[in-house]
């Protein structure tokens, strides 16, 4: 305490101003470095921001991809073609398909394995009284609202301009905010790669003109994949057509996933 | 329809092939309540430094102490959680400002640096006497925390005092936005059913205010009863009133939730009634809000109507503040957990198991949890926290 009397005692000399310019111009540096990683002409390098907020030149291809549920057999071809083309880890699925059994007491649902072996025989215990039995291929929805492009924290997830919405895995940080944000539980933390997965419809085969694995091996055509800007693509006369769902509508998410013939019970 | 306590009619627990794992687990129940604590503690040190509420004066730099202790942890349970932490700058370089979490990186800087410049204000007295009296390398080390300036007199503290009321002042909003915000990140997710409503915002911040009180107030009991049981019970008594009060606040807002999610009958409620009636009867029905609510309510309740005194008045605010403590944990698992047991196929639950020795684990989890006090113990050995020994010139108050 004597030590501190003599310090209070003593005139409090002013700060040199050669010191305080030092902070002020610390902090001037600080400000305007921020400001520049921020909004400057490197923080958009990747580009994430562009297929949000549109091209400046329209898109040659309006990708959609469209699943007929009546025509599923449920063999499970999409699911192994999806696993081998795009190395998909063991227990994890960008594709799958799940069997709907709807009866009077309820609705069944499994997805044995994702349906990479197809499905067994239906338990004896609701084989009975069925109503509608179908199996459903499900996939990323591609979505034109896609909250998991919404809230990823660096923009590694985006949506191109043709409508594929893809991941950065060199900006991604593996936090799993967009495998929340994903009302379609497409997405997952490659267990492998530790950063985020998700189907991005063969976008590597696509873009040499070849179609998505999945769509390749289904023997029924019940998985369709095309451009809606060519009127005479399969695609666009059964868009236009106007029967097709799409999954969880009331998400808002705008899917291009369309289903013809979906079910109510489907989610 | 339900059937066996499952939503969507199901026969059959179904859940989506990519839900078998909740991806969200410990890291990210920890670093809500690590950062609830750090709001929760800067508001107990503003009740004195802003308000000027002066029973609070002899925990105020406590307070501010414990806050920036915890702060510097905040976000550790996010680097053990990330897939790729050594990216984890992005978030400051390239936020993508759509996302709810992209600036989090920049409110909790921006509140970590508010934290430091406050107690460094409230501490240069401290600095300057310190590099008076040290020598060799301390010397230099206290010199070089009070920027070489070795004077002061009353005018610099009275400087001080203004700048560290602005701070404390600009400090409460900011750490009601830092927390806010918290809440906001899971309150603004539409996929997940038991995030989703805008009372989030605001549970997550009334609740943080109360763990960061209770916690202080078991770690402020903790350090008297050490220092011999010098216990300051005006103190204590208007603590559990605040504390109390603040828990009322936060308890209804928790009940309003789910009462309005139930009576509204609406899409989500079809999803968390079986998720409330069964994965989550037990921490959530039985624990958050029923033996870790009520027992507080009531404990704190006796504590602030009723004339109780001395040892009895301790014993009853170490258990109405330990309870509050899990009482909070308990909700950041249940809303971090909980959200996440409910598969997006809307028909089935995801099975949780707490592991230990993993990455993400319990044991981390622990270790993380324990870094905060150890950071205090350090600080508190270097500068007096108690003894008012910073910018405050006046006697000291009460038995402390």
């Amino acid at each position: 305490m004597k030590n501190m009397k003599k310090i209070v005692e003593m005139e409090m000399p002013s700060i040199p101003d050669s010191r305080r310019e030092f902070l002020i111009r610390l902090l001037e540096g600080t400000a305007t470095a921020t400001v520049l990683m921020v909004f400057g002409p490197g923080a958009s390098a990747h580009g994430p921001e562009t297929g949000i907020s549109g091209s400046l030149e329209p898109a040659k291809h309006n990708y959609a991809y469209i699943i007929d549920i009546n025509k599923c057999i449920g063999c499970g071809n999409c699911v192994r073609a999806c696993k081998r083309e795009n190395s998909v880890p063991a227990d994890y699925f960008r594709t799958w398909v799940e069997r709907y059994v709807v009866r009077a007491d309820g609705v069944y649902v499994d997805s044995p394995n994702g349906a990479l072996e197809g499905f067994e025989k239906l338990n004896k215990k609701f084989r009975d009284n069925i109503q509608l039995s179908r199996t459903v291929p499900k996939m990323c929805n591609h979505c034109h609202n896609p909250p998991c492009v919404q809230v990823c924290p660096v923009g590694a997830t985006f949506k191109s301009p043709e409508g594929f919405v893809l991941v950065d895995h060199d900006y991604c940080l593996g936090c799993a905010y967009c495998v929340q944000a994903c009302p379609y539980a497409a997405r997952f933390i490659n267990p492998v790669k530790h950063k985020s997965d998700k189907c991005t419809w063969c976008y590597h085969r696509v873009k040499k003109g070849k179609l998505p694995a999945c769509v390749t091996v289904c023997p029924q055509k019940a998985r369709l994949f095309g451009d809606l800007n060519d009127v005479e693509s399969e695609v666009s006369k059964i868009f236009e057509k106007d029967h097709w769902m799409v999954l969880k509508p009331e998400m808002h998410t705008d899917p291009t996933c369309f289903y013809i013939g979906l079910p109510r019970e489907v989610v | 329809m339900e059937t066996l306590g499952l939503p969507g009619g199901a026969l059959v627990n179904y859940i989506f092939p990519n839900n078998a794992h909740v991806v969200w687990s410990i890291m990210i129940v920890l670093y809500p309540y690590i950062t609830g604590l750090v709001a929760g503690a800067f508001v107990v040190s503003s009740m004195y430094h802003v308000f000027g509420v002066k029973e609070f004066k002899p925990i105020a730099n406590f307070a501010l102490i414990a806050a920036f202790s915890f702060g510097l942890f905040a976000a550790v349970p996010l680097l053990f959680h990330l897939g790729q932490p050594q990216r984890a700058y992005e978030i400051y370089t390239t936020p993508h400002t759509t996302s709810a979490m992209s600036i989090f990186g920049y409110v909790y800087s921006s509140y970590l640096v508010l934290l430091m410049i406050e107690i460094w204000i409230i501490y240069r007295r401290v600095f300057i006497e310190k590099a008076n009296e040290a020598t060799g390398v301390m010397a230099i080390f206290w010199r070089v925390l009070c920027l070489d300036i070795t004077t002061y007199n009353p005018e610099s503290a009275q400087f001080d005092k203004k700048v560290a009321k602005f701070l404390a002042g600009i400090g409460i909003p900011w750490a009601c936005l830092l927390h806010g915000y918290v809440g906001f990140v899971f309150g603004s997710v539409k996929a997940v059913a038991w995030w989703a409503t805008a009372l989030q915002p605001f549970i997550f911040l009334s609740s943080a205010i109360v763990s960061g009180m209770a916690m202080l107030f078991v770690m402020y009991s903790f350090i008297m009863w050490r220092r011999g049981g010098h216990y300051d019970y005006v103190l204590v008594k208007k603590f559990m009133i605040s504390l109390w009060m603040a828990f009322i606040l936060d308890y209804s807002l928790e009940v309003l939730e789910v009462t309005f999610v139930s009576y509204e009958q609406g899409a989500h409620w079809a999803v968390i009634k079986p998720l409330l009636l069964g994965p989550l009867y037990e921490s959530y029905v039985l624990g958050q809000m029923g033996l870790l609510s009520i027992g507080p309510l009531l404990v704190l309740g006796i504590v602030s109507l009723l004339d109780i005194r001395g040892k009895a008045l301790l014993y009853l605010a170490n258990l109405g503040s330990l309870m509050l403590v899990f009482q909070v944990l308990v909700m950041r698992f249940n809303v971090v957990v909980g959200g996440q047991l409910i598969s997006k196929s809307e028909r089935g639950f995801v099975d949780y198991e707490f592991e230990f020795f993993s990455k993400e684990g319990l044991l981390t989890a622990i270790i993380i949890f324990v870094a905060p006090f150890v950071t205090y113990y350090v600080i508190s050995r270097f500068i007096p926290i108690f003894e008012g020994k910073s910018m405050d010139t006046e006697p000291k108050r009460g038995i402390l």
